[in-house]
Order: structure tokens, then sequence, then C-alpha cells
């Protein structure tokens, strides 16, 4: 948690009116629109110009990118880091609960992804359940609130679950007994998920019910509101985003079926590692895949995987995203990216939307970031070589056109926190040595 | 000193627990009083009588039918409020609602009502022979506010009085508020922070919903369905305020946020890392009770663990949230946070004096502060005509580390703190 300290002064400027922005003289890779050798205007936290040639404003503060490479800011669409829980897995649909009420903004992963150039990320509820919690889309606002962190008009999403995780049984509880959880199969998962819907329907129906009988004036008691089927109604009603967590090609189908006869759409699988074998049927559905490039095995449901997955479910029209689901492999989503090349042929610019517009638009926040275009949010990671080289750095990042990553600072700033650490740690155990000894605890407190 | 003196004196030696009938009419003279509501006054004089503080001044003569306590050289100060605490409650835990022999049926969400015993009240469960009661009060705590503490909704407390013969007689309000605490339910729901959360939430739409329901079919029962009793969603809704944990600036700021949500009356129990908070707490106008167990390092802590720095700083500078709370106006009382003596507890305070706190703000924090944040201020927590006699008199500073409590007034009654055994001590010392 080294950079609170170091944060401090960029909390003030948040507040004040940021001068304009010049990075220039980079390889700009704007994934959308080609890419050039030129020069970013940012101004009031959005991209103002791109060109070859742009005139510095005054007051500007300028970046020389030269011999850098400018791109959009990565963007996760499956991560778990900022959040003080992950899994309410103690009941099979937990949808009362969201990740936006744990937000942790002092979680130091926040930091950590910014250096690897992550700019936005879907926060997601954990996979214990076959109806999960909502999810959060954040932005990686180090040294901000959990509030700032939020991505402002980002769609709300909500988590499923299918195979192995949400089946698994429940483990002992305080009094020795073990909690046996339904479901306990795959097709226990599917009649959950039924069943939560076929109950959302009838919630939908009990409030028309009660606001027409109102309005004939009739005297009636509101139903109660209902935190859990609420999300399943926004669900159903279209205003909230499905991520589900899938493996095999069975549970995938099964899940496209069952949201095509309740008359919702999933919007994204995540994980997804046998899509390349349904992918026609993914992408008649319209919904978008989540995969990692070449990680697998560490479950029977996730043996039968190729690395080549990416690739073909682009080939054959599925929006593609390559996510970390990890707070490690989350500071190398550039290499991730730059593997469909190998595997399956990708084009850079694929490789690169995997990462930034392909997610940005699975989240349906594209508008604002996923590439470099005049107009959207100035969230701009700088690599001091290709991103898609193993060999590259990110030197610096920008989101809404601040700078909350800066290699160089980082480094110079190390010292500093370490002496303060070590004075802090001396203080501490000198005062434990005088300290005198306590009398034991009232409890209760 | 009248003859009568001595002898009132000679039988509170001997056993301090003693509740004699004593007299009715106290004239401390000629002592240094710690109002706490205006400048202490040097040479002044408390007169006490049937329970109540009838006069204090300079120029205040003691009444010919009081008992005359010589003040010089004593300092004067309101009884001691505990602003959150489990005294009087005996035990871990307060007994279960119901004896269980076997464990609870696993909820299956908050519609089971899970950890919730929002209608307990520690004014049914707190008991006067607690030794608890009198080891407080021997220290100058004459009132505590006790909570039950057990579940997510835990109940509601009492603020009473540390000496009565009858636990009616202690309780000066027996619907302090809330205690809420954000312990997961383990293997059942809810079984996550998120999970705790939400069901809180839950809680307060249902209470809502309840009072709305309620209303309409008690106007017109006949053709309605009857909506169910709930006792936990009474307790809640017969809560004047709620206790919410907030110890890190972090949490102060999900709780301020919930509670804005819920329209509820917060107040946030913790606050170490309040210093980093001042601005949405000042926002807010929420009262803090600060807890004074400091945070430390385990002392059975893995040595070679390394510590963020964040969690360095919290140590370090959490004594210097009281003076950072005080100097920006934000209300704030002190809780004992089950440090076991009142003699700790104050040395616990000192430390924050120390970080930055003025001493009259941490008697304030003891005192008046707290009988504020409870909505008791106009009986309790500073010496002024009318108010219930609670006072602790004391032979020097109440942070001084030699500072002897002579006498404790409860309700007016006069108590003198067992002397200080020195075996006592030892023994305490073979336990750590």
């Amino acid at each position: 948690m080294k950079r609170a300290l170091a944060l401090a002064p960029l909390t003030a400027l948040w507040l004040a009116a940021a001068p304009p922005i010049v990075i220039q003289n980079g390889t700009i890779l704007t994934v959308t629109k080609g890419t050039l050798l030129g020069s970013l205007l940012i101004k009031d936290g959005k991209i103002a110009q791109i060109g070859e040639n742009i005139k510095i404003p005054s007051g500007a503060m300028v970046v020389d990118a030269t011999g850098q490479f400018v791109m959009p800011g990565i963007v996760d669409c499956h991560s778990h880091i900022a959040a003080e829980s992950i899994n309410e897995g103690t009941v099979s649909v937990s949808s009362m609960v969201g990740i936006q009420d744990v937000l942790n903004p002092e979680d130091i992963a926040i930091y950590r992804a910014l250096a690897g150039g992550v700019t936005t990320a879907n926060i997601l509820h954990g996979s214990a359940n076959a109806i999960g919690g909502k999810c959060s889309v954040i932005k990686m606002r180090w040294g901000r609130t959990a509030n700032e962190l939020l991505f402002v008009g980002s769609k709300p999403g909500i988590k499923f679950a299918l195979g192995e995780n949400p089946k698994r049984r429940g483990g002992g509880n305080a009094f020795g007994a073990t909690t046996l959880r339904y479901p306990a199969t795959r097709m226990g998962v599917e009649d959950v998920i039924r069943e939560a819907f076929t109950q959302a329907k009838a919630y939908r129906a009990s409030w028309k019910d009660y606001e027409a009988r109102k309005s004939r004036g009739e005297l009636v008691i509101p139903p109660a509101r209902d935190l859990k089927l609420e999300p399943l109604v926004e669900v159903l009603d279209g205003r909230r985003l499905v991520h589900a967590h899938c493996y095999r090609q069975d549970e995938i189908l099964m899940l496209l079926r069952v949201a095509d006869e309740f008359g919702f759409k999933i919007r994204t699988l995540q994980h997804v590692l046998e899509g390349y074998k349904v992918a026609k049927e993914i992408a008649a559905h319209g919904a978008g895949a989540s995969t990692f490039s070449d990680w697998w095995a560490y479950k029977v449901e996730a043996y039968d995987a190729i690395p080549y997955n990416a690739a073909i479910m682009t080939r054959k029209g599925v929006l593609v995203s390559i996510n970390s689901d990890s707070d490690e492999l989350m500071r190398h989503l550039n290499n991730e990216a730059a593997k469909t090349m190998k595997y399956g042929g990708l084009t850079e610019t694929e490789a690169l939307s995997l990462i930034t517009i392909n997610p940005a638009k699975q989240l349906m926040i594209d508008s604002k970031v996923g590439s470099i275009e005049v107009g959207k949010d100035a969230d701009i990671t700088i690599f001091d070589a290709h991103p898609l080289s193993n060999f590259s750095k990110v030197t610096k990042v920008f989101i809404d056109g601040e700078l909350y990553f800066d290699r160089d600072r980082d480094i110079a700033d190390r010292p500093a926190l370490a002496s303060r650490k070590k004075e802090l740690i001396t203080k501490a155990a000198e005062e434990q040595k005088k300290s005198p000894p306590v009398s034991p605890r009232r409890p209760g407190l | 000193m009248k003859p009568g003196l001595n002898l009132i004196s000679l039988i509170h030696c001997c056993s301090s627990a003693l509740f004699a009938e004593g007299p009715a009419v106290y004239a401390i003279h000629d002592a240094r009083v710690v109002r706490v509501s205006g400048p202490p006054i040097e040479h002044c004089t408390v007169v006490v009588r049937n329970g109540l503080i009838e006069a204090v001044g300079e120029n205040v003569v003691p009444p010919a039918d009081a008992w005359i306590i010589r003040g010089s050289g004593l300092t004067v100060y309101p009884g001691l409020i505990d602003a959150l605490s489990t005294i009087g409650i005996s035990g871990p835990r307060p007994p279960p609602a119901t004896p269980a022999l076997s464990p609870p049926p696993p909820a299956a969400g908050p519609e089971d009502r899970p950890s919730n015993t929002s209608f307990l009240r520690a004014a049914d469960q707190i008991v006067a022979a607690d030794p608890s009661v009198e080891a407080a009060r021997d220290g100058g705590f004459t009132t505590a506010v006790t909570f039950p503490t057990a579940n997510i909704f835990a109940g509601q407390g009492v603020v009473f009085d540390l000496a009565g013969m009858r636990i009616g007689q202690m309780v000066i309000d027996p619907s302090a508020g809330q205690y809420i605490t954000l312990r997961n339910n383990g293997s059942s729901f809810p079984g996550s922070l998120m999970g705790v959360i939400a069901y809180i939430r839950q809680i307060y739409l249902d209470a809502d919903r309840y009072k709305v329901a309620k209303a309409i079919y008690d106007k017109h029962p006949k053709g309605l369905e009857r909506p169910a009793y709930d006792r936990t969603l009474e307790g809640v809704i017969e809560s004047p305020r709620v206790l919410l944990p907030a110890h890190r600036a972090v949490e102060i700021d999900r709780m301020l946020q919930l509670a804005r949500e819920l329209k509820i009356r917060p107040i946030l129990y913790g606050g170490e890392e309040a210093w980093r908070s001042v601005d949405s707490l000042k926002r807010s106008g929420v009262p803090v009770l600060v807890t004074l167990k400091w945070p430390e390092k385990a002392k059975d802590g893995d040595p070679a663990v390394d510590e963020p720095l964040r969690v360095l700083e919290m140590r370090e500078k959490a004594p210097s949230t009281p003076g950072v709370l005080a100097k920006n106006g934000i209300l704030f009382a002190f809780y004992s946070d089950g440090i076991a003596t009142s003699k700790e507890v104050l040395k616990a305070a000192k430390k924050a004096v120390d970080a930055g706190l003025s001493t009259s703000d941490a008697v304030r924090a003891l005192t008046l502060s707290p009988a504020e944040i409870y909505g008791v201020s106009d009986r309790l927590g500073s010496i002024d005509n009318g108010k219930i006699a609670n006072l602790v008199v004391t032979d020097g500073d109440l942070f001084a580390d030699k500072t002897k409590v002579k006498y404790v007034f409860v309700d007016g009654n006069k108590f003198e703190p067992a002397p200080e055994s020195p075996d006592a001590k030892k023994d305490l010392e073979k336990t750590q």
C-alpha cells in the first residue's frame, strides 16, 4: 500500500481544472482508427484531437512519447480486485448482494493494475452460485473514494455461474453440520435459474397488479420489495447485463436456451473455454465471450481447452475479449492478447481489440472508452515498446486525462516510503517494549 | 469536618459495594469544579440534594442540612460515561432469546431473519450486581451505555447509572439505539460482508413496508390480507438511532453512505482512522464513538510478516484521531471497547491527549459529548443545576498517572472506591 502518501497531491489535481495535456511524437495505436505517428491532445479529461501535428495550447503539460507507444487504457472484463468480499455463497441465488457495497479503493491491486496499463475493469461477484451478485464497472482511480472508482454511465451487471462451482455443496457450519445446498448437479443449476426467473416474473406481475389496482382507487397493501428479485426483473427488462461463468459447451447451450425461453440476453460468457465448439450458437444469441489465452486444466471442466479459442470464436463472429480473473494476470493482459497472434493468427489490431474495444463493447461502455477517438475519455496507457511485445513496460497511465501512474515517479518515491516504513516499525517496537501489561479484555464487543 | 462524615467514610471503606442508605444532601465545598458546560471554577461548592445537583458556584453556601465534604485539593468532574460497553451484562454474550438445543436452521435468505435479535433490550439484561458495574464505578464511571452485541442486529442499548438497588431505578434511557455488527453468519446467509450489507438494506426496506402495511390494515382490516407480525422489524422500528461499525476510512465512507441511503440516524463506532474522514464526517454531522482500544500489533503476531505502510500508519495515527475530530468540531465520545479497568481506560484517553487532544475536550468526550450523542444531555454530562448528581471527585487531574478517585456520586449517592490492593496487581502481572 505504498502509494497512499505519494498520491495525495493528485487528489488536489482532481478538484482543480486540469490543464490540457499533449502527448507527442508517439506511435498512437487507436485500435479503431488505425495507427499513426503523431500527437494527442487531452482537454477536460477527454481526447480532443489526434494528429501528426498538433498545436500545443498555452499552459499545456507536454509528455514526450518519442519512441513510445500510446494505446487506449486496457479494459478487463473479469476481475475481483478492489472488493472486500467476493462470494455470497451461502445461497444459490444471491442477487441481493452487490460489489458496490464492498468496494475497497485502497486495494493495492488497483495500483498494480495501473502499472499493467489497465484503466477499467468489471468487478464481478464470485462463481459460488448459479445466480450471483451484482457487478460494478470501475476505473482504476487510485487514491479516490469507493464512489469515485465507479464508471459513471456503465450499465449494471450481474454474475451467473454454471458447472462445478455452483453445484459444489456447502461446507460445514458452526455446529459441525454440513449444509447441503441445492443444487448438486448441472441439471440443478438450470433448475435454480429457471425457478429464480419464474419468481422474478411473478414479482414483476405483482407490482404491475398493485399499480393497476391502486390507480383504480382500490385499497391495497403494496407488495414487499425484494432485493433478490429486483435485479432479475432488470435482467428480464434488458436493464442489467448478465455475465455468466461457464466452461463446457453443453452448459453454454443450456444457458442460451433458458435465456431465449425467458426472453433475456446473456451479455457475456466468462471463461467459456469450450466456446470454440459452439461459437456459431454463441454468435447467434449475440453473447460476447470473455476468455483466457492459455490458462486451463485447473479443474476437470477446464480441461478441454485450446489456445485457439479466442481466435476461433472471433472468426465465427463472436465478440471476444481476454480477461484476467486474477490480480497478477491483470498486469500483463497485453501479453495475453499477443498470444492470439501466435495461436490463431489474429492481426495486431484484432489482438489489441481483445483487451480494449471488445471488452468495452461487452460492458456497453464503448462510446466512452476502448479506443483512441476524439470525444472519448482520455484513458491512455503509454508503453515504452510495442504493447504486444514481451519486453514492453508501462511508463504512464492517464484516466480522464489525469496521470495515475508514472513509472519514473514510482521508482523515485520508493526510498522515501521505505524509510517512513522503517521509522514506524522502529517506533512501534520501542513503544511496545515500554508499555506495561494490560488486564484481559472484557468479552462481548 | 463534621463528625458524621468520618463514620460514613468508615462504612464505605469497609465495603464500597454496600449500598448504604446515605444522606440525601451533600455539599462539596471549596473544590475545583470542572463543569464541562462552562469553564472550571476554583473554590467552588456543589450541592447535591435528592439525587440531583441543586447548586453550583463560588458563592454557594452549603445548606444547613448537608453533609459537607471538604473539597480543597480535590477536583469535581461530571460522572464519566462509557459510550459503548457491555458493562452490566455478564459473560461473553447475552443469553439467547430462546434456549437453543439444536442449531438454528440455516437461513435461506433475509426472510428467515438470521442473526437478528433487534428486539432484545440491554435494559432487560443488565444485572445490578455484575462485578463490572462496581469496577467501572470505582474508576469514576457513573454511567454506561450497554448494548447486546451478539448478532448483526444485536438489539437495543440502554443508558444506565452504575449504582442502584433495582435495574428500573438505574435506567436512564432504555432505547439508546440499535447495535449493528457486520459479522457474517458463516456458512449460512449472510456469509459475506456484502451479504450482511444487503441483509441490513432488506431489513430496513421491510421495516418501512411493515409500517405502511400495518397502518393500512389497522384502518381497514376487512377484506385485506393481515400483515404478519415480525418482532425483528418491531425492534428496528423502535430504535431511535443505529450504531454502525466503522474503523477504517473506507468503512466510515461506506457506513455513511449506507445510513444516507437507508435514511437512518447513525452513530459510527470504532473511528481509528476517522482523522482521514474529516470532510465526510463534517458534511454528514454524524457523531463518532472512538474506541480507546488503540490498534496495535498482535503480541503473538508473526514478527516476520511484512506489514503494509497503511496499517503501520493507522496504528501510529489512531490516537491523534480525537484531537483532529475536536479541532474540526465533529461530535465524538470515547468508549472502553472492553478494556477491563477504568484506570486503563483513562490511560488510553491520555494517549489521545498526548497526541493533540486538549484535556478539556478529553473530559468532554467522556461526559457531555456521549450525553449529547444519546440525547440525554439535558440530564447528564455536566455539572449544572437540576442535572442528575453523577460526579467523580479526584485528588488531581483526571488523566494524571498518580491521580486517585476519592468519591463517586451516582444519583446523589456517595461511593468511595475500594483501595487498590497491591496483591491484585501482582496477580494481574502473573496472568500476562
